[in-house]
Parts: C-alpha cells; sequence; structure tokens
C-alpha cells in the first residue's frame, strides 16, 4: 500500500470515527438530558467526535512517522540475510555502493544496473520493502482501529471530552513553538561547533585582531598563519552598515517621522506613512542591483571627476547609501511609535509656555522619545549588518582597510557568500572561516537587539 | 447671555471675549461668551462637565489652535488687542497668557531645567547667574523653593504630584506672564496638596490675572473673587462670587450649586 493511500484512509477513519463518535454522543445525551440534572452533560457531541477521531488517527501516524525511520534498517538486514548477498565484497564503501544502486533500482529511482552484483539484489529488495510496507500499513491500521475503539468506549455524557481535546490543542501549539527554539538551538550548536573546528586550526586572536584576510592562499597551501585577520571585513561591514548606512538613515528616519507624526495633516499621513513603510517590503536584491548597477557607477564617475585616486565601481558609499535607504523605515517606525508614546500633555505644556512647535519637538518630544530612538537605531544598526544582498552586489570583494568611501570594502556577510559557494570541503579552515565569521555577526546582533529592547522597555514604562 | 446677567461692568478688563463661538467641526461647544476678567481678581469658571468651561479658557491663550478640528468665532481682547487677528504672535501671547494643566505635566528634566525652559525659549535670561535667580524667584513664588533648593538637579517627574504641579505653576510663572489660566490644577491632587495650591492662588492673586477651571465648587468659593457658570456652551451667570453662591439671579445656576445637577 502507497503512502498517500494509506494517509487517505487514515483520515477516512478519522471522519468515520469524528461522525460516528458524535452521533453515539448525541444520543447519550439527550437521554441523560431526560433525567433533568444540570451536570448529566459535559462535553458539547462535537469534542467527543474530535477526541475519538484524534485517538483514531495520532496513534497510527505517531507510529508510522517511527516506523518510517526504523524500515530502511529492517530491510538492509533482511537484503543480507539473503543468499544473494553473500558475494558481496567485504570492505564498507564497495559495499554500500552496490546496495545503495541496488535499493535505487527497486524503488524504481534507476532504470539499470552498472554493476552485476546489485541487479542480482534488486529482487531481494523489491521483496523486503514490500514486505516491511504492508507490515506497516496494517499495524497502523490495527492501531487505528484500537484507538479509535477504545476512546469510542469512553464516549459517556459525564466523560469530559472537551478537556482532553483542549488539553491535546494546546500541546500541539507548545511543540509548534518549541520547534522554533529546537531549530535555534541547533543552528547556534552548529555555529558553535564548526567554529571550534576554525579555531582550532586558527589561532582566535588572529583572527579577530589580524588585518589581513585572504582565505584563497590558505586554501592554495600557503599554510593558515596570516590568512583570516578578519579586522578588514569588520571594519567594511562597520564602514557600511554602522557608519555610512546610518549617516543616511538616521537623519531622514528621524525627520520623516517627525513630520509625519508633528506636521502631517492626518489626510497626508494616510497615504505617507504607508508609503514609506513599502520601502521595508522591497526585496533587497532589488535594492542590490539598484546600488551595482546605478547608484556605484554614477559615484565612481562622480569621484573621479572630483579627482579621487583609487575610486572603484563597486563601493563602500554605493553599498551604505542604498542600505541607509532600505533602514529608512526602520528608524522611522521606531521614532514613529516613541515619539507618539511621548503624552499630549507634555506637549501641551510646551506649547502653553509659548515654544513654537520646532522648539517643542527639540527640547521636550526628542529628549522623552530619545530611548525609543535609540533602541530603534540599534534594532536598525543590527539589521543592516547582517544584511547581505546588497552588499554582495555593491560593496566588492576587496578586503581592505580603508576610510576612503569610493574605494571597494568587503563584509562579514559577503565573505561568507564568497567562502561558500562553490564546491567545498568542509574540512579546510577556508570553509570554516565562514561559520566562525557567521558566528561573529550572530553574537553582535544578538547583543544589539538584547541591549536596543531593554533600552525601549525600560522607555516604555517611563510613561505608563 | 443677557447684559442683566452680567452685573459686572469692569472698567479696565485684562482679557475680555465677547459673543465667542467654538466649533469641534460640526457640533458647537461655546454658544456665545461675553465675559471680562480682571486683574485683581481670580476668577473661576464653574459649571458641570462637558459645559465648555476648559474649552473656553483654552481659547484665552489660543491652545485650542493644537485641535485640528476646532474653530473659534467672536473675539478675545488681551489688554485691548485682539487675540485672534492675524497680527499677533500665538508664541507671544503665549508667553503672556500662561496656562497649568489638569494633571501635573513637568517636563523629563530635572526642576532646574523645567522652570528654566521658559526663560530660555523666550530669551528672558541668557548667563547662568541670571538664569538661577529666575529658577529661584520662581520656585520661590511657587512655594517650592523650600523643598527642592537641595535638589534642583534632580528629575522634576520624581516629585510628588502636588510638588509636581507647583513646579508647573513655577514653571508658567517663570515667564512673566500677565495672565495665569489653570485648568482644574487640583483635580489630581490630594487634599493637602490642593490647600497648598489654593494658598499658592491667594498669594498670586494681585500680581497676575488669574483664571481658574474648578469642579469643585468649595474650591470656587474659597479661591475667587469673580465666579462665571457655564452650562451646555453658554455662559449663565457672572458675578461676584459670594453672590453667586448666595443669591444667584438664574434659576439653572442655583439648581447647580445646590447640587441639583451635575
Amino acid at each position: 500500500m502507497t503512502g498517500p493511500a494509506l494517509f487517505l484512509l487514515l483520515a477516512g477513519l478519522g471522519a468515520i470515527a469524528w461522525v460516528s463518535a458524535r452521533a453515539r454522543a448525541l444520543r447519550l445525551q439527550t437521554v441523560a438530558r431526560a433525567t433533568g440534572r444540570r451536570d448529566a452533560v459535559h462535553s458539547l457531541p462535537g469534542y467527543h467526535g474530535w477526541y475519538v477521531a484524534l485517538w483514531t488517527i495520532a496513534p497510527a501516524v505517531l507510529f508510522l512517522a517511527v516506523w518510517a525511520n526504523i524500515v530502511p534498517g529492517l530491510v538492509t538486514q533482511a537484503v543480507l540475510a539473503d543468499p544473494a548477498a553473500q558475494s558481496l565484497p567485504m570492505d564498507d564503501f564497495s559495499r554500500s555502493a552496490i546496495l545503495g544502486e541496488a535499493r535505487s533500482i527497486a524503488t524504481g529511482a534507476q532504470a539499470g544496473a552498472f554493476n552485476p552484483l546489485a541487479q542480482g539484489l534488486v529482487e531481494p529488495y523489491r521483496a523486503a520493502i514490500n514486505k516491511y510496507g504492508v507490515a506497516g500499513a496494517v499495524l497502523a491500521i490495527v492501531l487505528a482501529f484500537a484507538g479509535g475503539a477504545y476512546a469510542f468506549t469512553r464516549v459517556r455524557p459525564d466523560f469530559r471530552a472537551r478537556t482532553r481535546v483542549e488539553r491535546l490543542v494546546m500541546a500541539t501549539l507548545l511543540i509548534a513553538s518549541l520547534l522554533a527554539i529546537v531549530t535555534t538551538v541547533g543552528i547556534v550548536a552548529s555555529l558553535l561547533w564548526e567554529s571550534f573546528r576554525f579555531f582550532s586550526m586558527v589561532n582566535p586572536l588572529d583572527f579577530l585582531f589580524g588585518t589581513k584576510w585572504s582565505p584563497q592562499s590558505a586554501a592554495m597551501g600557503y599554510g593558515n598563519q596570516d590568512a583570516f585577520g578578519a579586522v578588514p571585513l569588520f571594519w567594511g561591514t562597520i564602514f557600511i552598515g554602522a557608519i555610512i548606512a546610518m549617516v543616511v538613515a538616521i537623519p531622514l528616519g528621524l525627520m520623516s517621522a517627525i513630520y509625519l507624526t508633528q506636521y502631517a495633516q492626518p489626510v497626508v499621513r494616510k497615504w505617507m506613512k504607508p508609503t514609506l513603510e513599502m520601502l521595508a517590503g522591497v526585496p533587497t536584491v532589488v535594492y542590490g542591483y539598484f546600488a551595482a548597477l546605478t547608484i556605484a557607477p554614477a559615484l565612481r564617475d562622480f569621484a573621479v571627476m572630483i579627482g579621487i585616486h583609487g575610486a572603484s565601481s563597486e563601493s563602500a558609499l554605493a553599498a551604505g547609501l542604498v542600505m541607509g535607504v532600505m533602514i529608512i523605515p526602520f528608524v522611522s517606525s521606531m521614532a514613529d511609535d516613541s515619539i507618539a508614546a511621548v503624552p499630549q500633555s507634555m506637549r501641551d505644556g510646551s506649547l502653553a509656555m509659548g515654544a513654537t512647535t520646532s522648539e517643542t519637538i527639540r527640547k521636550v518630544l526628542i529628549p522623552a522619545a530619545l530611548p525609543g530612538v535609540v533602541g530603534g537605531v540599534l534594532l536598525a544598526v543590527s539589521r543592516a549588518i547582517g544584511e547581505t544582498m546588497i552588499v554582495v552586489m555593491a560593496a566588492g570583494l576587496a578586503a581592505n582597510l580603508t576610510l576612503n568611501p569610493f574605494a571597494s570594502v568587503t563584509t562579514v556577510t559577503t565573505q561568507i557568500v564568497q567562502l561558500l559557494t562553490g564546491d567545498q570541503e568542509f574540512d579546510s579552515a577556508k570553509t570554516l572561516a565562514a561559520f566562525a565569521l557567521g558566528l561573529v555577526l550572530f553574537v553582535v546582533t544578538l547583543l544589539l537587539n538584547i541591549v536596543a529592547l531593554r533600552v525601549v522597555k525600560k522607555y516604555r514604562e517611563a510613561y505608563e | 447671555m443677557t447684559e442683566a446677567t452680567n452685573p459686572l461692568a469692569i472698567a479696565n478688563p485684562k482679557m475680555s471675549a465677547r459673543d465667542v463661538k467654538v466649533f469641534y467641526g460640526a457640533k458647537q461647544a461655546i454658544k456665545g461668551v461675553s465675559i471680562d476678567v480682571d486683574m485683581d481678581h481670580v476668577t473661576a469658571f464653574i459649571g458641570p462637565s462637558g459645559c465648555g468651561k476648559s474649552t473656553f479658557l483654552r481659547t484665552l491663550n489660543r491652545m485650542n489652535d493644537t485641535v485640528a478640528s476646532a474653530r473659534v468665532e467672536g473675539m478675545i481682547m488681551l489688554d485691548g488687542e485682539d487675540i485672534y487677528s492675524p497680527s499677533m504672535d500665538v508664541v507671544q501671547l503665549r508667553a503672556r497668557v500662561g496656562m497649568v494643566f489638569q494633571k501635573p505635566n513637568p517636563f523629563p528634566k530635572s526642576i532646574y531645567e523645567n522652570i528654566a525652559y521658559g526663560p530660555r525659549i523666550h530669551g528672558l535670561a541668557h548667563a547662568k547667574a541670571d538664569l538661577d535667580v529666575v529658577v529661584e524667584k520662581s520656585l520661590r513664588r511657587a512655594g517650592l523653593w523650600e523643598e527642592v533648593k537641595d535638589r534642583l538637579h534632580d528629575s522634576g517627574t520624581a516629585l510628588s504630584g502636588g510638588q509636581q504641579q507647583r513646579l508647573c505653576i513655577g514653571r508658567a510663572i517663570a515667564v512673566e506672564p500677565e495672565v495665569i489660566l489653570m485648568d482644574e490644577p487640583c483635580s489630581a491632587l490630594d487634599p493637602i496638596a490642593t490647600a497648598k495650591i489654593e494658598e499658592l492662588i491667594h498669594e498670586l492673586r494681585g500680581r497676575y490675572a488669574i483664571v481658574i477651571v474648578t469642579h469643585n465648587m468649595q474650591q470656587a468659593a474659597r479661591v475667587s473673587q469673580r465666579t462665571a457658570f457655564f452650562h451646555l456652551g453658554d455662559l449663565v451667570e457672572y458675578g461676584v462670587t459670594s453672590d453667586i453662591f448666595t443669591n444667584p439671579t438664574q434659576e439653572r445656576t442655583k439648581d447647580y450649586i445646590t447640587g441639583r445637577y451635575g
């Protein structure tokens, strides 16, 4: 029996269980109600239906999930026990190659065998897969019936089906949220592990404080010394994401937030705010080619015109400017929220003193909203330094340690992309360096986020 | 309003309103109020909630300008000058007509900076020494100096509610206004803090024209010499406080002060 058919069958059984349990509960409750006692009936019939349906489906599905994981081992054992397997070579490598080939043919993923030995194992494979497939299906259906029958006998007017179903709903939701957490923990663990392997090849101090980055030379056998100094990358990241981008985003974001909250007529605000926030919805790859194809050449021409040497067609400035534009909505919506959270009475108090609107903004609103604004800026920085697409397309690959915004610099994210594109071997320092870079980026963004959220939260409490 | 309900003929009013109407969108909140406020007396506006007394108070320093839907008709004069005329600078007006709000609203700055805020924006004091003088004088007048002189650089928001409200009064005084408008200044305070504010109003009387909106009729009787009773956007009766409370001429006034409604 094939997988989809089995699942359809189980779903059908579940539906039957639902209908029949509900009908039974309805009948029993009609009788129970006739006794006139209010507490004679606990749950609505629908809950009994769900209770029995879940007992029918859930154990069978759980069993199939476990079964699917142990069947390959059982199948291989069965095949190895077959007389045809006696002639297999003894070394593990060629043996598993032949077994794999035979399995591919048996399941139809491959048409013919290269190795005659594999051809001989196809039949035993087919037989074993079939056998265990049927066994699994039968067991699942038996479980479905057993579970359903057990639950069905518990359908009584006073049975607390609702409580059970609610509990199961809660458990499902809990598992869903735990999955996200488990994934995060897994990612962090893999980052830590691979970074640890990297740092066993390269001294962490050389990595964090070295100023020469040339992973290619390490890959070509010149040794790991002096090849993984990540300072130029950190500098490039900060130069683009935390300096140039913020020089664009902070003033523009803040000023648009002030305009939108303090000056704009409601009609203007109504269309202007969503339009501004649309910037955040533009795919970063679009910003990327805008930066690479429009801004960068224009900046280079401009730099050449005013006589700056070393102007590159992939410049820190191009990437930073475009990233700054991308970040504007983050800054402006955080600033907007914090300015709007300053009580109106504060503003009235200042205006009633004879302060102008701009004096009120500068001397009362901004200072009061500052923690929120700072939090927003920190979040924007953490977003900017983790941004990849724009810098990959517009910032370049040369690991320069330079203050010249027209020169090409590279960033942590760009280098991660470079290190992991193409064929990789997972035991070289060059590949593992990507994980170390990722770890640094993760730690920095995490810290920025924690600090930002703290600042914002502390400030929120001040006015409640 | 008819002349009969306004027995006060004030020769030289500080502020006077003539047939003032205020609209919020299509809704009319004030229906033609004429009133004179003079320098030597504290004037109280009383009336039930929603009668328009606060709205009217806010027209006196054009705080209603900040409400987008509000529209004011009629004429309001400060020393004979129309405050709604295009030549009137709102910033100047509000420096001359200060305001204290219902809820204490000190800025989230130090006590010193709260007081220095107004003098700074109006350029009344530049040198640190001048500012120190203004701050001390204002805090003394607001009756707060003795309590805060050792912690001028603590946050104004850390003071108690009553102290915060006196800080706000001091802040208003610091710009040397001619009129001080108080919008239910004690409604968020306990009785002791309220008594202190009332005492302060007595001390400030004569130096500034004071207009106070209050819900509390005992308070109006205690602090004011002139009382105006508002009801449903009308100025029903305006007169000497003792007359209003002992011998009102209008039926609606009598009903209100005897507690029939409100």
